[in-house]
């Protein structure tokens, strides 16, 4: 990366009521190091949250780290709040505890890069780099 | 030959003699189990009188729902109960707040108000069976909830037996079911161990959690001596509001974490054994041997577990359970194989009780006290385990105490930071775990595990039982219980007595969680890398 070059900044956020941020602080480190801006929210962010700082903070990735299940329900309401946004050209990516079964409908939803359980931190970081144009 | 290090940072010889013994301090703490210091086991005969209680973590979607597990469990022979409660309930939400919306009897059951207890142990025997309630930034609530439910079915209160999480501080540094700011949050738990002491005083109201610290990514020797700092931040408002040590210190517990290194383990828990009745004694002056007493839950820790070849995480929790026994713990619990994935099914579940019961029943883990004890190794490690984790408390100490780097979020960035280089580790192959970094699958194989369904409609029957309860309920006690509550919290009083009455009148979590929330106001995360 030059340095006219923008750094890569992501939006890390812990949806929901979930308060296992182990994997998010984790995931955050990495990204750090990666050499990415991160804002990372702390926990216990509604949608409407989210969608703010994605726009008010203009980063390139929303993340989201998800551990206890509610990742679908959260997703859908998420999704009508960025496109109404204009976030739809940004890259959304969600991580955590998300049962392969619902992969497909978290894709649908608009979460092109899904990084389950027992993922690598490179291979995040470096998905995000290649994606991120 | 290469040089071993513990997670705790104690190097690991090849042998052990009785020099190393000699070096390290000896057999001086060692002592008779049942006696101080009571590196051996808090009693004399341990589990040959009574063997150690099993207790799985259990709780999902209505309390119809979860009581059915719990008889499932207790008919397949386990011996305690460990509740799980939702997200909301966890953190003083009633289901029917949009902020609930999606989470409801998600990861435990939901509770809304004392009708949901009384179905929840509807038909179970709360004297056979001493229940654990895991609830931390609500848990005066719950307590008073279930103490209300005991008296009701006719159970004299302070016989009653049970035990509630109730740790906050814990839940600072890492699980996040906080509610209230630190210092009101320090308060309600004091309220619980004040009250519980006239009026339960068999119940235990705290059970503090080294568990969760370890999992946010803490040293088992840190795990122990964290643990010990907040017990005595708990430990030091009771004594402010004039309790003795003597009246409190004996309903105290412990939740402690098992993964990793076997003797390490097991010596975490002699080291901290000796090491919380010195400070009991010494420190605080107690008097009475229960004061002095490392109560516990060792249980085998999801952080141990992996996503990858989930099968062989049955062998690493029958491990646990092994370091559990060889330990001295009061109590076993085990995460299931598929706990990586899932709440538990009926079947994981029981493999785990099974595991535990094995120990006892047929590899004679149930027969002589402490086992190890003489071993040149563990007793050396445990000397210096005691010695990491007196130095751990102290340093603490010298930056201002627990509750100072609670609230400013050192502590959280220190075992967040440990926890990132350990990932490091374990992806570049320099910390060895199966199936993860060696010994892969090459092709992964479909995992064998059956998730367990989520009933988005059990959601919808919770609001709607909230609904009923509250238009057939008493609202002018529960406006006057509420209105106690606010007044109460307000001027400093113990917050306890209203809230049983308001539990008693069935107000819901929600409604005497706004009230705390009014006086108290809510934390606000501190963010530090």
């Amino acid at each position: 990366m030059t340095d006219s070059q923008r750094r890569i900044k992501v939006l890390l956020g812990k949806p929901g009521l979930d308060g296992h941020d182990q994997g998010a602080k984790v995931v955050a480190r990495a990204m750090m190091d990666a050499g990415f801006e991160v804002i990372y929210t702390g926990l216990r962010q509604t949608p409407e949250q989210i969608a703010r700082i994605a726009l008010e903070e203009d980063v390139d990735v929303i993340s989201l780290s998800s551990m206890a299940g509610s990742h679908l329900p959260f997703c859908r309401k998420l999704k009508p709040l960025l496109e109404a946004d204009g976030l739809t050209d940004k890259l959304w990516v969600i991580g955590g505890n998300l049962p392969a079964q619902d992969h497909a409908a978290l894709r649908e939803l608009g979460f092109k890069g899904i990084f389950p359980s027992g993922s690598k931190l490179d291979a995040i970081c470096d998905y995000i780099r290649k994606e991120v144009k | 030959m290469k040089k071993v290090i513990n997670e705790s940072g104690i190097e690991v010889k090849p042998l052990y003699t009785a020099a190393d013994v000699e070096a390290s301090g000896g057999m001086e703490m060692v002592g008779e189990p049942g006696q101080y210091p009571f590196t051996r086991g808090i009693h004399r005969d341990m589990y040959r009188k009574q063997p150690w209680t099993m207790r799985q973590y259990a709780g999902f979607g209505n309390p119809a729902d979860t009581n059915q597990r719990f008889k499932y469990l207790i008919a397949n022979g386990q011996t305690g109960l460990n509740v799980a409660f939702d997200l909301p309930t966890q953190i003083g939400l009633d289901s029917d707040d949009p902020l609930a919306e999606g989470e409801i009897g998600r990861v435990g059951m939901s509770i809304d108000t004392l009708r949901d207890f009384e179905i929840a142990f509807d038909g179970i025997d709360l004297k056979k069976i001493t229940v654990s309630l895991t609830i931390n930034g609500a848990a005066a609530i719950l307590i008073a909830m279930y103490l209300a439910m005991a008296e009701k079915r006719g159970y004299d209160v302070k016989e009653l037996r049970g035990t509630a999480q109730n740790d906050i501080l814990k839940e600072f540094i890492g699980r996040g079911t906080w509610i209230f700011p630190v210092e009101p949050s320090i308060r309600l738990v004091g309220d619980t161990i004040e009250y519980c002491a006239t009026h339960a005083p068999k119940y235990t109201p705290v059970s503090v959690c080294g568990y969760h610290i370890r999992e946010s990514g803490a040293t088992p020797a840190q795990e122990m001596a964290y643990a010990f700092s907040i017990a005595k931040a708990y430990a030091d408002d009771a004594i402010k509001r004039g309790l003795s040590v003597d009246e409190f210190a004996g309903r105290l517990s412990y939740n402690f974490n098992i993964f990793g290194n076997i003797f390490e383990q097991v010596c975490k828990f002699r080291a901290g054994r000796s090491l919380w009745a010195k400070i009991m004694k010494e420190e605080y002056g107690a008097e009475k041997p229960g004061s002095m007493w490392l109560r516990m839950i060792a249980a085998g820790g999801g952080g141990g577990l992996t996503f990858e070849q989930p099968e062989v995480n049955i062998v690493r929790g029958a491990y646990y359970a092994l370091i559990s026994a060889l330990s001295g713990t009061q109590t076993m619990a085990l995460c299931s194989y598929d706990e990586a994935y899932t709440i538990p099914t009926e079947y994981s579940a029981r493999i785990s009780l099974r595991t535990m019961q094995l120990l006892v029943e047929e590899m004679g883990l149930a027969e002589t006290v402490d086992p190890l004890a003489g071993s040149f190794y563990v007793e050396t490690m445990t000397n210096e385990m005691r010695k990491k984790m007196e130095e751990i408390m102290a340093e603490t100490d010298a930056q201002g105490g627990i509750v100072k780097m609670v609230s400013e979020g050192t502590i959280q960035a220190k075992v967040s930071s440990q926890a990132y280089l350990m990932q490091r580790k374990i992806e570049s192959g320099e910390f060895p775990k199966v199936g993860v970094n060696c010994y892969r699958n090459e092709q992964e194989e479909d995992h064998p595990v059956e998730f367990h369904p989520y009933n988005e409609a059990d959601a919808q029957v919770q609001i709607d039982n909230l609904k009923r309860t509250r238009a057939e309920r008493d609202n002018t006690r529960v406006d006057a219980a509420l209105s106690r509550l606010r007044q109460d919290a307000a001027a400093g009083r113990n917050v306890m007595p209203a809230l049983v009455e308001a539990v008693k009148a069935y107000a819901s979590v929600g409604e005497m969680t706004k009230e705390l929330v009014n006086v108290f106001g809510r934390y606000q995360e501190p963010i530090r890398f």
